[in-house]
């Protein structure tokens, strides 16, 4: 049994005729990826280029009494050994905060570990030669000299008056602190029938991208041009970056970013060691590449999700949830990365909590703690795993304490369907959701009630099987609400550019990158539709800030809400400028032609007028037979950001259903069901893949899947 | 990370590689499938590799005289689709679909495992629950080890520094032998969190001659004696109750003691059903 | 006898190549660094993952765990070389048709599994495919659809 098919799009206003709204297109980067012809940054190589490996810190937290690296220069092949203090001369550091997140606070942080080291994996020196495996042997020449101070490496404890304060600077260890109390929950728990109170915690995870953090760094003194080739989410992002700490112009930075092996947000923060290849390519003025290996990957990688969240639900026996209430504590690593901050998942988890219900009371409180291990930040789905789980694993436990089911108490507090525009329990606001939508597709997709019984019938032959829900909102598509507002200069907006070339071929630069997910293919769709051309004569220029508009990259699924949006508009806008050139060479109104699989045609009768390699043609070598005073321009620039609503919320739900061998207590999934409302389908195959990815426009449409494993 | 730098050397036959041990610093290079991967890390850092990849008569799959003969550089693939193991040492087909993945099988070797003794790997708890023994060739003789005396220690074992693992001895599986083979793991592949390779005589339905290797509790892998004596005298219960003082498994990444102790008797649970169960 | 450096002689890809070695490169760095061919990847260096498989006399090997000095008188074939002699377009075809992939870095060192698996012939089962892929990680897809794409190959060649 296969991946069950999407129900076929209904016909829209989007659907032109050669639309590729809707339609599984096979996406147009895949044969090189397949043919191992791929670019990779890790692939990259340039003349004389040099490999940096790093000495990393043993130590959770060290004074750096000395290096010596001495014997290190003298190793084969070895270029420089640099500490962190040599290269703080070629860059300056930074400070994770954004002012939004009111009272977020951080100490500066260092390419290097200058003075102190305060995670073990820190980089503290670099050494520079002409192999990875020459730098890998210098590396254990260097000598360094530390001494351990307290480390702190429980949450629990950081704050505690007889903890060590990790950066006097910043007086204690409380990076972040938010509360947020909506309605009584006090009163509505003490009224309540029924209250659970339970802990919940989760372990830290990293993203392990199988293609580890890659960088190769080019400084080209006769330029004084920095380019930077990346494997980033954002590439204008970092370009900003990348100037502001080597005291150079923007335009001095050009970032690429071609083919990513996975990213899942690993890829969109800025790393210190990243930070210090490109400064030492600065300081050697040659290229310097540097490719963390597994282990480096395990220890400098961001990790996530590292929480322990006290929780409360309260509930009347009729089903109806009155409040909800948390207190999470997350323990990040010494620093709040940059520039995103290490505050945000928290924020978010106070945000998403309860989001789907009716509830109206509401008390969060979430305090974010430094310590002595690796940093941690944004990792795909940022906080919605840590709210989902402690929203309807409270849920859950209501239900069976009240002896209602897990699916009937859903029903009776998830948000009317027709109730939008609203705002969850912590004030988020809401265009529009289908929570109630959803439900009853899953319970009919899954037969909700045919498994009950199946797990009942079971449970006499002690089979022990579960099912589980898990309802969700979801943020995408931020506005300038999520991190612009806060001073961090991340583009909200993005771009494209479209121009057909000399052959009737179109090209499109857009700002938006491409990690795997499909952003190029859908880029291109949205081209292909709004313009009018098969998609294969559609080339999407992405991941290169000397050659694509402004943009914010791709994160929080805006290469399809924000990016698809400008792409459309602009296809849309070269296609008015195609066709008012056409209607002077065809002696026509514009407006009753169209273009359509690449021809200008008459647009009530499909008949071909023009082929666009012909206007083409005349536009570029034969502007002498225009009419006076027509100047063609083939290519339309526009841009697009969400302003109606920060935040475009999708939903949906999912639900598991699973044996517990009740002898070793290993668990087999069975089998998974994914429902989710994520507007308008651009491509129903990419939404199909375990791991669902959005493409957003105007109306409802669901993706809906069913794993059979 | 690369390695850090080493010399390398192809050895010409069997003496010449042991020529080449009395290097101070020297490892021996037979599948890589563990050793590179250390190598690789800096876990290790010898200063010789000698590559026993090029000696014939070390490979090879032999059943004379109740005895299965696999040479050492013998690959875990041919011994996966050997019908000789799979007739003779049914408990040695059991256990390769466990070890690694295809890419893996494809290189690695039975006698590389054994010599490596990963506390949590199969063929040395196979060795143990057989009976087997290995044939080491020395600098001037070579001598076989059994099983229960070949397993030392942590990654240590009965060869010395100057010695090379050259066949591994099972007797052959007869009409009443029975095996069981059993490991949880949390993915395919994986080192095992707890495992048991068992084997015994079956005469009806009585079982003598039970020998119960445990793997990924103790630095070797270990015999849980009590247990053994307890289903020879037909109790599994009494079975389960004796794995208290077989076994003190320490905790780990992977689990707790108590966790590793619960699931070795479950372990043992399923394993002597197989043990009952006549070959077909 | 022993040495740091080795002069090496092997096909790859059917194309004669003579080279010298540091002892200590891998075979996988070496097909990556000293020829260019940047098809096969470095996921772990530790056999783990599965990326940078790579087959070598006509067997699957990981990459990152021979030597490339090991590889003296041997055939090494990589993605670029499967691809180019069409001896897995049907693979590559049933991939792109069902999105399985996505960043494409495992790509490769599945594509190479999964062929070993249908060059045995027959119609492996599902659970059979996956017990062959289950050494090649995969962090994007979720697998299914690579199931799927071996899958139908292996039926489409059964029934030639």
């Amino acid at each position: 049994m296969k991946i069950v098919d999407d129900s076929p799009p209904v016909l829209t206003a989007l659907d032109r005729p050669n639309s590729y709204i809707g339609r599984s297109v096979p996406r147009p980067n895949l044969a090189r990826l397949t043919q191992g012809r791929a670019q990779y940054v890790s692939d990259v190589v340039l003349p004389r280029m040099a490999h940096v490996a790093f000495v990393r810190s043993p130590h959770a937290h060290a004074r750096i009494a000395s290096i010596d690296t001495a014997a290190a220069k003298q190793s084969p092949g070895v270029i420089a050994a640099v500490t962190g203090a040599e290269l703080a001369k070629v860059i300056t550091p930074w400070v994770g905060v954004l002012t939004h997140l009111k009272g977020l606070k951080s100490a500066p942080q260092n390419a290097m570990a200058v003075d102190r080291a305060c995670w073990a994996g820190e980089a503290v020196c670099a050494v520079v030669a002409k192999s990875r495996a020459e730098a890998d042997d210098a590396c254990e020449l260097v000598q360094v000299t530390y001494e351990e101070l307290p480390a702190v490496t429980d949450p629990e404890t950081a704050l505690d008056p007889a903890t060590p304060v990790i950066h006097p600077s910043i007086n204690d260890n409380l990076c972040f602190e938010r509360s947020h109390t909506v309605g009584d929950p006090d009163k509505a728990l003490a009224e309540a029938d029924a209250v659970v109170e339970t802990t919940f915690v989760f372990g830290r995870h990293t993203g392990v991208t199988n293609e580890p953090r890659s960088i190769v760094a080019d400084w080209n003194p006769g330029d004084q041009r920095m380019t930077v080739y990346q494997g980033t989410q954002a590439p204008h992002m970092m370009q900003n970056l990348f100037a502001k700490h080597l005291k150079l112009e923007e335009h001095q930075v050009r970032v690429v970013t071609k083919d990513v092996g996975g990213s899942f947000g690993i890829k969109v923060h800025t790393y210190a060691d990243e930070m210090a290849a490109v400064a030492l390519s600065k300081l050697l003025k040659r290229p310097v590449k540097f490719v963390a290996d597994r282990i480096e990957s395990f220890v400098t990688d961001i990790h996530a999700r590292d929480h322990r969240i006290k929780a409360k639900i309260g509930v009347k026996t009729d089903g109806t949830i009155t409040a909800f209430e948390i207190d999470d504590l997350t323990g990040i690593g010494p620093y709040s990365v940059y520039p995103r901050t290490s505050g945000i998942e928290a924020n978010q988890v106070v945000n998403l909590v309860g989001a789907p219900y009716t509830t109206p009371n509401y008390r969060a409180r979430a305090r974010v703690v430094f310590q002595n291990k690796n940093v941690m930040c944004q990792y795909r789905a940022v906080g919605h795993p840590i709210a989902t789980a402690v929203t309807e694993g409270l849920v859950e436990m209501a239900a069976a304490k009240i002896g209602i089911d897990p699916l009937e108490i859903r029903r009776k507090n998830l948000i009317a369907d027709d109730a939008h525009p609203s705002q969850g329990p912590s004030g988020i606001k809401y265009e529009a959701l289908s929570n109630h939508e959803a439900l009853a597709h899953l319970d009919t997709m899954m037969n909700y009630a045919g498994l009950r019984a199946e797990q009942a019938r079971l449970r006499k032959q002690s089979i022990y099987r579960g099912i589980g829900f898990a309802t969700f909102v979801e943020v995408t598509n931020p506005s300038a609400a999520f991190y612009g507002v806060g001073g961090a200069r991340i583009s909200a907006q993005d771009g494209a550019t479209v121009r057909l070339d000399a052959t009737g071929a179109v090209f499109c630069h857009t700002g938006v990158s491409e990690q795997g997910q499909g952003a190029e293919a859908v880029i291109a769709q949205c081209v292909a539709t709004s313009f009018g051309v098969p998609i294969d004569k559609v080339r999407i220029i992405m991941g290169d800030t000397d050659n694509t508009p402004y943009g914010g990259g791709t994160w929080a699924s805006r290469a399809a809400g924000i990016g698809g949006e400008a792409a459309w508009q602009a296809g849309k806008a070269l296609r008015g400028n195609v066709l008012a050139v056409a209607a002077s060479i065809l002696q026509a109104k514009p407006e009753t032609l169209d273009i359509r699989s690449g021809v200008v045609v008459d647009a009530a009768t499909g008949a071909e007028r023009l082929p666009l390699h012909e206007l083409a043609r005349i536009c570029y070598f034969r502007p002498d037979t225009l009419p006076a005073g027509i100047q063609a321009e083939l290519v339309a620039t526009r841009h697009y950001v969400p302003k109606a609503f920060a935040f475009a919320f999708t939903n949906g739900i999912q639900a598991s259903y699973l044996e517990v061998d009740t002898d070793s207590g290993f668990v087999k999934l069975l089998k998974h069901w994914c429902v989710e409302d994520c507007g308008t389908v651009i491509n129903p195959q990419p939404c199909r893949r375990a791991g669902p990815r959005r493409r957003r426009a105007r109306n409802r449409r669901r993706a809906v899947r069913a794993l059979p494993l | 990370m690369k390695p850090s730098p080493f010399a390398y050397a192809k050895a010409k036959s069997l003496d010449h590689a042991i020529e080449l041990l009395s290097h101070p610093e020297a490892r021996l290079l037979a599948g890589g499938q563990s050793l590179m991967a250390t190598l690789n890390m800096r876990l290790s850092a010898p200063k010789l590799l000698i590559d026993l990849n090029g000696i014939g008569g070390l490979s090879g799959i032999v059943v004379r005289n109740r005895t299965v003969e696999i040479g050492a550089m013998t690959r875990h693939a041919e011994a996966a689709r050997s019908p000789d193991i799979a007739r003779h040492a049914p408990l040695i087909a059991l256990a390769m679909p466990h070890i690694g993945h295809a890419a893996i099988r494809n290189r690695g070797t039975l006698g590389g495992s054994i010599a490596f003794a990963d506390p949590a790997a199969e063929l040395p708890a196979c060795l143990l629950a057989l009976d087997g023994e290995v044939e080491i060739a020395g600098q001037t003789s070579k001598r076989a080890v059994k099983a229960d005396d070949f397993f030392k220690g942590l990654f240590e074992t009965a060869l010395g520094p100057h010695d090379v693992l050259t066949a591994i001895r099972l007797p052959a599986a007869t009409t009443q032998t029975r095996v069981g083979f059993a490991e949880f793991a949390r993915r395919h592949g994986d080192y095992a969190m707890v495992g048991l390779a068992a084997a015994a005589k079956a005469d009806g339905q009585a079982l003598s001659d039970v020998r119960l290797a445990y793997f990924g509790v103790g630095n070797t892998p270990v015999r849980a004696k009590g247990a053994e004596a307890a289903l020879a005298g037909g109790g599994i219960d009494e079975a389960v109750k004796a794995l208290a003082s077989d076994l003190d498994p320490a905790a780990d990444v992977q689990a707790t003691a108590a966790t590793k102790m619960h699931l070795a008797s479950v372990l043992l649970r399923r394993v002597t059903q197989q043990l009952m169960e006549a070959r077909p | 006898m022993s040495s740091h450096r080795c002069d090496i002689s092997l096909t790859v890809n059917g194309e004669f190549v003579a080279e010298t070695v540091d002892a200590r490169t891998s075979l996988v760095d070496f097909l990556r660094d000293a020829l260019v061919l940047t098809g096969s990847h470095v996921g772990c260096e530790h056999g783990v993952c599965g990326a940078c498989t790579v087959r070598v006399d006509g067997m699957i090997v990981r990459g990152c765990l021979m030597l490339a000095t090991q590889c003296d008188g041997s055939a090494v074939e990589t993605v670029e070389g499967l691809s180019d002699s069409g001896e897995i377009a049907d693979l590559q075809k049933a991939f792109e048709q069902r999105n399985a992939l996505q960043c494409g870095f495992c790509t490769p060192g599945m594509l190479l599994t999964a062929q070993e698996l249908l060059a045995q012939g027959g119609v492996p089962s599902r659970e059979e495919i996956r017990e062959h892929i289950s050494g090649n990680y995969c962090r994007c897809t979720g697998y299914h659809a690579i199931i799927d794409a071996i899958e139908a190959v292996a039926q489409a060649r059964a029934s030639k």
